[in-house]
């Protein structure tokens, strides 16, 4: 009986992970198609391996430049997110502030506000009033890298409180009677202990701030470019260039695949603010 | 002692940066929807009009139809993946060899770009390029072209967004399934309670914490989809699958109607916060206050 519903079991998760798997194998097929063998009878194999879609993203400099865009801002915020969430996690843990639970309830509000609803303003804004002479924020990588800390600071913030709160408040007293500044707390006393659940939110933040299309796509035009907006161009009135398309899907991909591998146990309770644990 | 000054000190940084990019443009955005300013009218420049964009937008049948399909998406898309989710979970509760790669697979699509998602999708139910119109076609004579039929690219979204998010609901289902307490389930198999008894009057009110928490998260985000549908549809076919981000999006940019946008993001972000104030205050918040018993 037993062995009988574990058998039952393993053929539902060989089927449940067949429907998540197959939509991504479809699309690598694509990729590896040259477009006269794209249309007519679906093959579910692959008989030959054709890399021009791939050649062809990754020999363009404009795409390059896209793609190194997406790297700088990602890692760029991610890094400013989780330094600014660890001074502002540390605060919120340790000292009494007139309405810190607000101000920390408040944070998260900014993660569930719908992006389209700052497109117009951010967008007026980053055209006509953050500037500096002839210098404007739109189209700029660090317009981008600022921005995307509206959603992945609360996330961050949220993701460190639990980790801070759970370092003993004594610890920083007995350093604090041996003489050590705020500063020496910090980087002496709570970033060791802290590190596993900062590298956890750096490499979060990282594929959030990957993974941003809507403002990167209006808030930028050719210089600060990111990859995921070239997904969408491929798409135009006069037809679809799809193995282009399957081939820059599959390189977005890879930083996915890598931070599944990473920080797999992490990503469920990130994306439910803790509300989850495993 | 710890002095106020270093606490307020140390979270400036997160502050001015949220109030920069989060506070500014919510009130800018407010003042920018008192006014008339369309770079293609024929008088282009920004005019103070009061509450006119307002008063136009409540009787705006576009308007409302991206609203009523946005709920209607949501809707359909949440309940779904809470059903499948929990069922799942369930299935996944006893232990078997290859759990650990079964989560995996199932925490794969959580981290891909949601643009990517769209264009996954959109390879496999191009008729002609994908698989499934392809097998629809030969082998239930149906025809299912989203280009075509406003239902069927609703229904398409959907089910993008099914297979997009119900590893979430799976997942936390698992993970609050397993640490439930075990005394409950004892005691109502001797008291001879029957599965459907034990569901209803065991598991769920254990769950009801977990699942109301992935109700309100899943809620928010499926009202703001944009990114995936953008790709699979671009809003069409017409409007059908024309969803509030979108709208805003088409009204701010092609039309460069900004006065107009603007008052539309306000009521959104209105709905948005009396919304989530809702399910937060109604949903989440009241398992606090019945935790006693």
């Amino acid at each position: 009986m037993w062995k009988k519903r574990t058998g039952l079991t393993i053929g539902f998760w060989i089927i449940a992970s067949l429907i998540t798997l197959f939509p991504i194998y479809w699309m690598f097929l694509i990729s590896a198609k040259s477009r006269a063998e794209l249309f007519g009878v679906p093959s579910m194999w692959m008989t030959s391996f054709y890399s021009e879609n791939y050649v062809r993203v990754l020999g363009d400099p404009l795409f390059r430049k896209f793609m190194m865009n997406s790297i700088v801002i990602a890692t760029a915020n991610s890094l400013l997110v989780t330094t600014l969430a660890f001074l502002a996690t540390y605060a919120l843990s340790r000292y009494k502030l007139v309405g810190k639970e607000n101000i920390f309830f408040w944070t998260i509000t900014n993660r569930m506000a719908p992006p389209a609803v700052f497109l117009l303003p951010l967008f007026l804004l980053y055209t006509q009033v953050f500037a500096l002479g002839e210098w404007r924020m739109f189209d700029t990588r660090i317009g981008l890298i600022l921005l995307y800390c509206v959603f992945n600071l609360p996330f961050a913030i949220w993701t460190l409180r639990s980790i801070i709160d759970g370092i003993p408040i004594e610890l920083d007293d007995a350093a604090a009677m041996d003489g050590a500044s705020t500063f020496q707390i910090l980087t002496r006393v709570i970033f060791p202990l802290a590190k596993p659940g900062l590298a956890v939110t750096v490499i979060l933040t990282w594929v959030f701030a990957w993974n941003e299309f809507l403002f990167a796509a209006t808030l930028t035009s050719i210089e600060a470019r990111t990859i995921t907006t070239v997904l969408s161009e491929y798409v135009t009135a006069t037809g679809t260039n799809w193995g282009l398309m399957a081939a820059t899907s599959m390189l977005t991909l890879i930083p996915a695949l890598i931070v599944l591998g990473v920080a797999q146990r992490h990503i469920v309770s990130g994306l439910t603010f803790g509300a989850v644990k495993e | 002692m710890r002095s106020a000054t270093v606490g307020w000190l140390l979270l400036a940084p997160t502050l001015v940066i949220l109030f920069v990019f989060g506070v500014l443009p919510f009130v800018y955005v407010m003042f920018i929807s008192f006014t008339q300013w369309n770079s293609f009218a024929a008088d282009p420049t920004m005019r103070y009009i009061g509450v006119e964009n307002f008063r136009r937008l409540v009787f705006d049948p576009q308007f409302l139809k991206s609203l009523w399909v946005t709920v209607q998406f949501a809707v359909f898309a949440v309940t779904s993946q809470l059903v499948l989710g929990y069922l799942l979970a369930q299935v996944f509760m006893r232990d078997f060899p290859g759990k650990g790669l079964f989560r995996t697979i199932h925490t794969l699509p959580l981290v891909i770009a949601p643009i990517a998602v769209g264009a996954t999708w959109r390879l496999m139910i191009t008729p002609g390029l994908g698989p499934v119109p392809y097998v629809l076609r030969n082998w239930f004579g149906f025809d299912l072209n989203i280009g075509r039929y406003a239902d069927q690219a609703f229904y398409a979204t959907v089910v993008m967004d099914i297979w997009h998010w119900t590893p979430l609901v799976t997942l936390t289902m698992l993970a609050a399934l397993s640490s439930l307490p075990k005394e409950p389930f004892e005691q109502a198999q001797i008291d001879g309670a029957n599965r459907w008894q034990i569901f209803w009057h065991v598991t769920l009110p254990l769950l009801k914490p977990a699942i109301l928490a992935t109700l309100f998260i899943r809620m928010m985000d499926a009202l703001r989809t944009v990114d995936e549908v953008w790709m699979l549809t671009g809003g069409g076919p017409g409007a059908a699958t024309r969803y509030v981000g979108l709208y805003i999006w088409r009204v701010v940019f092609p039309k460069t109607d900004y006065g107009y946008g603007a008052a539309m993001s306000v009521i959104v972000l209105y709905l948005t916060i009396v919304l989530c104030w809702l399910l937060y205050s109604g949903l989440v918040a009241r398992r606090d206050l019945r935790r006693p018993d």
